[in-house]
């Protein structure tokens, strides 16, 4: 039996709750359907702050983490509701309000909420049946061990007696949480590994899902900002005098987010500190007034702000430097700092030696643009802060983390922060970064009313917060029998380096060489799907394929002579991956693809990752038309352990597939004299219904693994696939994202002789 | 400000509102009906969509104004209980991830199904076009189509 220790202790639970941080239900004033969303439970028992049971036996599950869309809003109450075994019918899910005492990692990234919150999910189930058993053993007078739960039954054979959950759930409310409990063998699984519909799809299909933008007030005031036009200048004056002529207009003032001396979170990441702010009554007569607000900009001097680590602790001093950037002068920084003294992360054997010994050597470059995240929800935070009081509600991906940068700034304490967390309207890492909420807060606080601060469109994606510029080099040297001798990897970016040293092909090649580089930039970038992982697993991919070929190796069985070789005879001790899996997710997707056989008229290419703790391999399918790849069909085959909801799994993988395909097609964002050149979807290209491929077939490793998640991996070995499958079609290699702009016309060739 | 009177889920309903106002945010800020999403505020994503009797319109470049006596639907409205076809087919499915823009592609889907109650794969994908999924739901949103095409 497994036993998983508890975190939680009654008198603990009991003081957060009635202080109202436990609470599952919003205590607010809604004209939208929020308050239907999470009703008034006037007769539930609160049992760990996870679960609360009315006395008709209806279940309420807490789901602690942000759902942006990867669902956990389904898959982790279905965890709880597991070990509570309670009939997943009889239960309601309720999006829990940010709670630190209760809840273990409310944070939406990394796809770690199942991988890291597996036993503490587990854990609230098993202590609620726990309890719910020691009450019916207590009211029944016969012991504990007797008695057995099925799906919301509590039984004891030998007297016939049964109850259920509504029965013993207030005498179970008032037991203690034991501080250990059994939990159920993965064999016994009846809810977990089977497919569950999203909990809130009848919401989302009728419009009745709440995000952000939907929260509405009495008394509110709409609330839109304005920020420099470039990155590099900041505010000197402006002149508002017609917007606040305008009819519906309140104020237009400026505001400073992070003041200079402000100790900064990881994820308060801003390019813009000091904005202009403009109020009213509605919406549109917001987006009338703010264009014609007429400020003036300068540049600035290169500035010290102070940014703490991921773990927290003391703040670094960080400069953030001054200058005007340009697209075509940033790709001629990559290429010369790349040929510049990169430095050396990891060196096994002797790579010198090797490469001067090979029979045949390949070198290859590679590059990606920034990105502009633009989930569909543009940034929006609603704030009403009151003297004693701060309420936020609206789409975070980092609750905890930004509850401590409100309190900052507001000058509160951490009790007095209350996080409320809407669905999330996409993310893809952009709302990690929460300087919009605090910016709504701050604006509520100088004007006394609960506000709705909105970003536009163009606001949002002219931001900042990109996906960094890359840049890698690699080079492989083959001995006279085509085995991999020597292999070299140079990468870099503006203004992090995307290389993962001890990731695959480490540990499979005797001499390997692994160098990193980056270049500062006042341009603001931030973690995007798969971060760094989105472009190396691309373009390691890409390379391995063409490596493959030159070998004369089918590029399966090339790959798979390298994990042989891992499994076997590793080298190095600190290799990221396990190659057993990896390998597995390539035989699995050999198999299911017919890797071999060829469609008439179309071309496949192959590509594997690992990332975020998970293992996924992709065959793509395509052929051209009019210069466009048509892609007919993208195979995936992934490894995450367990899989906790089937179709939520397979939802993501394909998602996950078809937009790392997309943004390695289509995306870029540029940048002339600071200014993003592309501020909507009419110039922002993001894949569409007519360029995604026709289908996607996903197939997943049976396995008792501890479960791991599926946001993040499936994003770059589709872009692998898809360029070694373009190869294929077009006798083409796709170096430089994205594959449909001429980057290498556009700005490589001219810059490279400047 | 002017006095409109307009026809919303069957309903009639007076707003005073600036003549020049998308209908999407009459519908919203005035009428609290919050189904129909912002995105881009020039007719490019599609998660704003509406029908306007009975065709696919992109209520955030859509000035009130201009409205007259059309009959305006929302995804409030497609349906009594939200059991049209291709809602039911959205849960068949299990479209959603999250869930931002799934209005309006289904305000999208259902008008198609309006005009052309048997498209092929290709129309579907033509159709379809306008409506941008950032989480990428495209291969689900049209099966879902097809489905619903089935129980029509």
């Amino acid at each position: 039996m497994t036993k998983v220790k508890t975190h939680l202790n009654r008198r603990s639970f009991l003081k957060l709750s009635a202080a109202g941080g436990a609470g599952l239900m919003l205590q607010f004033s809604w004209f939208s359907a929020l308050a239907k969303e999470n009703p008034k439970l006037e007769a539930a028992y609160d049992l760990n702050g996870f679960i609360k049971i009315d006395s008709n036996g209806m279940v309420t599950i807490a789901s602690p983490n942000p759902e942006i869309g990867q669902n956990v809003k389904t898959s982790m109450p279905m965890i709880v509701a597991e070990e509570l075994d309670v009939n997943w019918k009889h239960v309601k899910v309720v999006q829990a309000p940010l709670n630190t005492g209760i809840f273990t990692r409310q944070i939406a990234g990394g796809s770690q909420s199942i991988n890291q919150s597996w036993d503490a999910l587990r854990m609230a189930g098993a202590t609620a049946r726990h309890m719910l058993v020691e009450a019916a053993a207590t009211a029944w007078g016969v012991s504990a061990s007797s008695i057995t739960v099925n799906e919301s039954v509590i039984s004891h054979q030998a007297s016939g007696k049964s109850a259920g959950f509504g029965e013993m759930a207030e005498a179970a409310s008032k037991l203690q949480i034991p501080k250990e409990v059994e939990v159920k063998n993965i064999k016994d699984f009846k809810i977990i590994r089977h497919s569950q519909y999203n909990v809130d799809g009848p919401d989302i299909v009728t419009g009745k899902a709440v995000f952000g933008l939907d929260v509405y007030s009495e008394n509110m005031v709409f609330a839109s900002i304005v920020h420099p036009p470039a990155f590099g200048v900041k505010l000197k004056s402006f002149d508002a005098s017609e917007a606040l002529a305008m009819e519906g207009i309140s104020d237009v003032f400026p505001i400073t987010t992070y003041p200079e001396d402000f100790e900064r979170n990881y994820f308060d990441i801003n390019a813009f500190p000091e904005l202009i702010v403009i109020t009213g009554d509605s919406t549109w007569r917001i987006m009338k007034a703010k264009k014609t607000i007429k400020a003036e900009w300068e540049p600035f001097e290169p500035y010290t702000i102070k940014v703490k680590g991921f773990g927290g602790g003391k703040p670094n001093d960080q400069t953030v430097p001054s200058g005007i950037e340009n697209t075509e002068k940033q790709y001629a920084a990559m290429i010369q700092t790349s040929q510049a003294n990169p430095k050396q992360v990891r060196k096994d054997g002797d790579p010198d030696k090797a490469f001067s010994q090979a029979a045949k050597v390949i070198e290859r470059t590679y590059t990606a643009p920034y990105l502009a995240h633009s989930p569909l929800e543009p940034l929006n935070f609603y704030a009403n802060v009151t003297a004693d009081k701060a309420e936020l509600i609206g789409p975070i991906q980092t609750p905890e983390y930004m509850e401590q940068s409100v309190a900052q700034r507001l000058g509160m304490s951490l009790e007095q922060i209350d996080i409320q967390m809407t669905r999330i309207g996409g993310g893809f890492g952009r709302k990690l970064f929460g300087h919009y909420l605090v910016e709504a807060a701050v604006i509520s606080q100088k004007i006394k009313k609960p506000v709705k601060l909105f970003y536009t469109r163009e606001d949002d994606m002219t931001f900042g917060a990109y996906r960094p510029m890359y840049h890698a080099y690699y080079r492989a040297g083959l001995d006279a029998d085509n085995n991999l001798i020597a292999f070299h990897v140079k990468a870099g970016g503006i203004p992090e380096s995307p290389l993962y040293a001890n990731r695959f092909p480490a540990g499979a090649v005797s001499n390997y060489l692994a160098e990193s580089w980056t270049i500062e930039s006042n341009i603001t970038t931030a973690a995007f799907r798969a971060p760094r992982s989105n472009f190396m697993g691309a373009v390691e991919q890409a390379f391995l394929d063409e490596v493959a070929e030159l070998a004369g190796k089918d590029p399966i069985d090339f790959r798979l002579e390298l994990f042989d070789k891992a499994i076997k005879n590793p080298v190095g001790e600190r290799n990221d991956y396990d190659a057993k899996r990896y390998a597995g997710v390539l035989k699995l997707i050999k198999e299911k693809a017919n890797w071999g056989t060829a469609k008439p008229g179309l071309e496949r290419g192959v590509a594997a990752y690992y990332c975020h703790n998970s293992y996924v391999a992709n065959v793509v399918d395509l052929r051209m038309e009019n210069d466009k790849p048509i892609i007919e069909k993208v195979y995936c085959a992934t490894d995450c352990g367990i899989v906790v909801n089937p179709i939520a799994a397979s939802n993501m993988v394909e998602g996950g597939s078809v937009d790392g395909i997309g943004h390695a097609l289509y995306s870029m964002l540029s940048i002339k004299d600071g200014v993003p050149q592309q501020r909507n979807y009419n110039d922002y290209q993001l894949i569409r219904n007519n360029d995604a491929p026709w289908d996607v077939e996903t197939h997943f490793v049976e396995s008792d693994v501890h479960p791991t998640g599926l946001g993040e991996p499936p994003f770059a070995p589709a872009i692998g696939a898809l360029a070694n499958a373009l190869y294929k079609a077009t006798g083409k290699r796709y170096y430089h994202q994205p594959f449909m702009v001429d980057i290498e016309e556009r700005y490589l060739k001219k810059e490279t002789s400047v | 400000m002017a006095r409109y009177t307009i026809n919303v889920n069957g309903e009639s309903k007076q707003v005073d509102v600036d003549s020049d106002t998308p209908i999407l945010w009459v519908l919203r800020d005035n009428l609290h009906l919050l189904g129909t999403k912002y995105g881009c505020g020039i007719a490019h994503c599609g998660v704003c969509t509406i029908h306007l009797d009975g065709d696919a319109v992109r209520s955030c470049a859509y000035p009130i104004s201009a409205v007259g006596d059309k009959k305006i639907v929302t995804i409030e409205g497609l349906s009594e209980n939200g059991d049209h076809p291709v809602q039911k087919a959205w849960l068949e499915h299990d479209v959603p991830q999250c869930g931002y823009c799934q209005a309006g592609q289904i305000m999208t889907a259902s008008s198609l199904l309006d005009q052309n109650p048997n498209p092929t794969d290709d129309e579907i994908r033509r159709a379809m076009n306008g409506n941008i999924c950032r989480c990428a739901t495209y291969t689900r949103i049209n099966r879902a189509i097809k489905s619903a095409a089935k129980d029509l």
